[in-house]
């Protein structure tokens, strides 16, 4: 993705309906406290309450405790995100699961720990996009655009040995994106599929714990950069609305 | 006609009766939708997804079960999540008939009701023991939580298996705002979206409050529907000038998209964007000034669904329609087939302004009452206010009688359904 170090400016952002999933640490976090820097309204889905509650609180972002692997729940998360934002025009998906910890060889890798990362990093996505579609279309019918950024890696493209839960799941999700991307297009919906590329997040630590944290990249600046990639691709800020005036004045 | 015992949005045996405007009636396969849709046409659907409306929980001043229905609510603002009216039953669930399901403990004002996480006071009774207008405890956000957490889509006992919220969210349900599905839009999906986009046939949408359908009382039947509060978005008012401008028809799939665009064109036939209540009932003798033709599922006649379809046909031919979809073993309820009715070539020209008369202006309502003769009712100001957001000057006149003391002398602007 393209090399720049400063989100767009927060008027963009303003007003702006945001969903992130996995949002309490890593990049999801970094994500949050970014949007809500530059005046979007967040809901953030993440699993442990406590950290949660912990995170909403200090960034005024809408707390949401879920789970984006559990299909029973999709539908429950969903209506929580349009109930408290009164509509969606980005979905983050954000959330991932690394597969076996320590990374293990496929031969090694147990089904249920394949299987765990499907669950996460492409069923989740693709029920959480589909549960929001029409919230998201909504907001696109009504000019103001509407983003699915799906969070991929280098390990979608690169075959990276022990990396196979992960990288299989997110090669999926980053076709799933691509093909989503062109069903959608005519009825203003866009999916991004980007790579954050290596930061130094907790997913990372638990991947490559021997990595020098000071090579990274810093959470936030990936935020920046995906933020910034998000606004292109939504369509430039409407003037203040026309339609604000009670419907009927006497 | 039977009723459709399974949550199936889109069965492949679908079935659509036809009434056209001049009354004939055609039997298609639900897929011959798109066909019967033209170029310049313009396709409106309520996007509302649907609230988990239904809460079981305890009335905690006698300990009595009950099952409470959210009913209402005055907007569709997202922290606007407090207070609603409510139905609420005692003891049982879905699979016993509504009709039969007994009366709630005595509920009295500033009782507590505990619902799963939720705790709920209720404010007032709404004329009836039954009805309630209620209040949950805590922010937004928790309110939305425990609706998460705790409630299901309200349901009865023709569909046996527990409904989930993905049975109930139309393929393109966005904000959720509808206590029972605005279920004329299962019968859409993005396919169909896509092949009336190529065929020149436009889509727009609102949202809608739809509201339940049964209460299975009758005095509290005749009340439905409740005030519904709705949203058109400023593009769904353009396509809709656009698609005038081209003489395409408007085609309201479901009731709840002719009561709101009907409510928001009230004044002069043009539809505002904005937010709006509609507080008014739809019947024989409305006038529409808006929807051409409407997709439907099939209701019974006692309705007041049904009593919506007889603004678009004529008696008679509305009455052949039924009985084919009896004779014909059509499915009902949400999750059955589907009628189109265009609206009768009689409904365009022959309302005339003598056969419904408009108020007076700037008299008051007894005089109204009396210069149209008896059966009129003036709405309480503050559900005027809420609706149109303005200073209350304007009184709507429905049914009933208007010669209640409170309303002597009281001089309004005044408009009639």
């Amino acid at each position: 993705m393209q090399d720049k170090n400063h989100a767009e400016s927060p008027e963009r952002w303003a007003g702006l309906r945001v969903a992130v999933s996995g949002g309490t640490s890593g990049l999801g976090l970094a994500l949050v406290r970014e949007l809500r820097l530059s005046g979007a309204e967040v809901a953030l889905v993440a699993r442990e309450r406590e950290r949660v509650r912990s995170v909403a609180l200090h960034s005024g972002a809408h707390g949401i405790v879920g789970d984006v692997a559990d299909k029973q729940g999709i539908h429950r998360i969903a209506l929580q995100i349009t109930g408290l934002l009164g509509g969606l025009d980005v979905l983050i998906n954000n959330a991932s699961e690394l597969g076996p910890v320590p990374l293990a060889l496929l031969a090694d890798t147990e089904c249920e720990a394949l299987e765990a990362a499907l669950a996460t990093n492409l069923l989740g996505p693709f029920r959480l996009g589909k549960a929001l579609l029409g919230a998201l279309a909504a907001s696109a019918r009504e000019g103001r655009g509407a983003v699915v950024l799906n969070v991929s890696s280098d390990a979608a493209v690169n075959p990276y040995p022990r990396w196979g839960a992960y990288g299989a799941s997110k090669a999926a999700l980053h076709h799933l994106s691509r093909i989503w991307n062109e069903e959608m297009a005519r009825q203003g919906v866009r999916f991004l599929s980007l790579d954050p590329g290596d930061m130094d997040t907790p997913l990372h630590r638990l991947a490559a714990p021997e990595d020098d944290a000071a090579t990274l990249k810093r959470p936030e600046t990936a935020a920046r950069e995906l933020l910034a990639a998000i606004a292109a691709a939504l369509p430039p800020p409407q003037t203040p609305a026309v339609s604000r005036s009670p419907l009927f004045a006497f | 006609m039977r009723a459709a015992n399974q949550a199936v949005q889109r069965p492949p045996q679908a079935r659509l009766l036809h009434l056209d405007a001049h009354g004939r009636v055609r039997h298609l396969p639900r897929s011959a939708l798109l066909h019967l849709l033209r170029r310049g046409d313009l396709v409106i659907a309520n996007d509302a997804a649907t609230l988990p409306a239904s809460l079981h929980g305890l009335h905690c001043r006698s300990g009595g079960a009950v099952e409470v229905r959210l009913a209402g609510r005055a907007s569709l603002a997202a922290d606007d999540v407090a207070q609603f009216a409510a139905v609420v039953f005692g003891a049982g669930d879905f699979h016993t008939r509504t009709e039969e399901r007994p009366l709630p403990p005595a509920l009295s004002p500033g009782d507590h009701l505990q619902l799963g996480p939720l705790q709920a006071t209720v404010l007032r009774l709404l004329d009836h023991p039954r009805l309630v207008l209620l209040r949950f405890a805590g922010e937004p956000s928790r309110i939305w939580r425990g609706l998460a957490a705790h409630g299901h889509p309200i349901q009865y006992a023709h569909l046996p298996q527990p409904l989930q919220l993905w049975d109930v969210w139309t393929p393109f349900a966005g904000v959720p705002a509808a206590f029972e599905p605005p279920s004329a839009g299962f019968a859409l999906d993005w396919a169909l979206l896509t092949r009336m986009r190529q065929r020149g046939v436009a889509f727009a949408t609102l949202t809608h409050a739809a509201g339940i359908s049964s209460t299975g009382d009758e005095a509290l039947d005749r009340r439905l529907p409740f005030d519904e509060p709705y949203r058109i978005p400023e593009a769904t008012a353009a396509a809709i000038r656009r698609a005038r401008a081209v003489g395409g028809r408007i085609v309201a799939i479901g009731t709840t998209v002719v009561r709101a665009l009907e409510h928001a064109a009230w004044l002069d036939g043009s539809v505002p964007a904005g937010a709006g209540l509609a507080t008014q009932r739809i019947s024989p003798r409305s006038r529409l000034r808006v929807v051409d033709t409407i997709l439907s599922g099939t209701h019974e006649p006692d309705s007041s669904h049904y009593q919506l379809l007889r603004a678009f046909a004529d008696e008679t031919a509305l009455r052949d329609a039924d009985a084919q979809l009896v004779a014909r073993d059509y499915r009902t309820h949400e999750f059955g087939d589907s009628v189109l009715i265009e609206r009768s070539v009689s409904r365009y020209a022959s309302v005339s302004a003598a056969a419904k008369p408009r108020c007076l202006p700037g008299i008051s309502a007894t005089e109204n009452a009396a210069e149209r003769g008896a059966g009129w009712r003036p709405v309480p100001p503050a559900s005027i206010a809420a609706a149109f957001q303005g200073p209350v000057n304007t009184m709507v006149l429905s049914a009933a009688a208007c010669t209640s003391a409170a309303w002597k002398g009281k001089r309004y602007h005044c408009f009639c359904e």
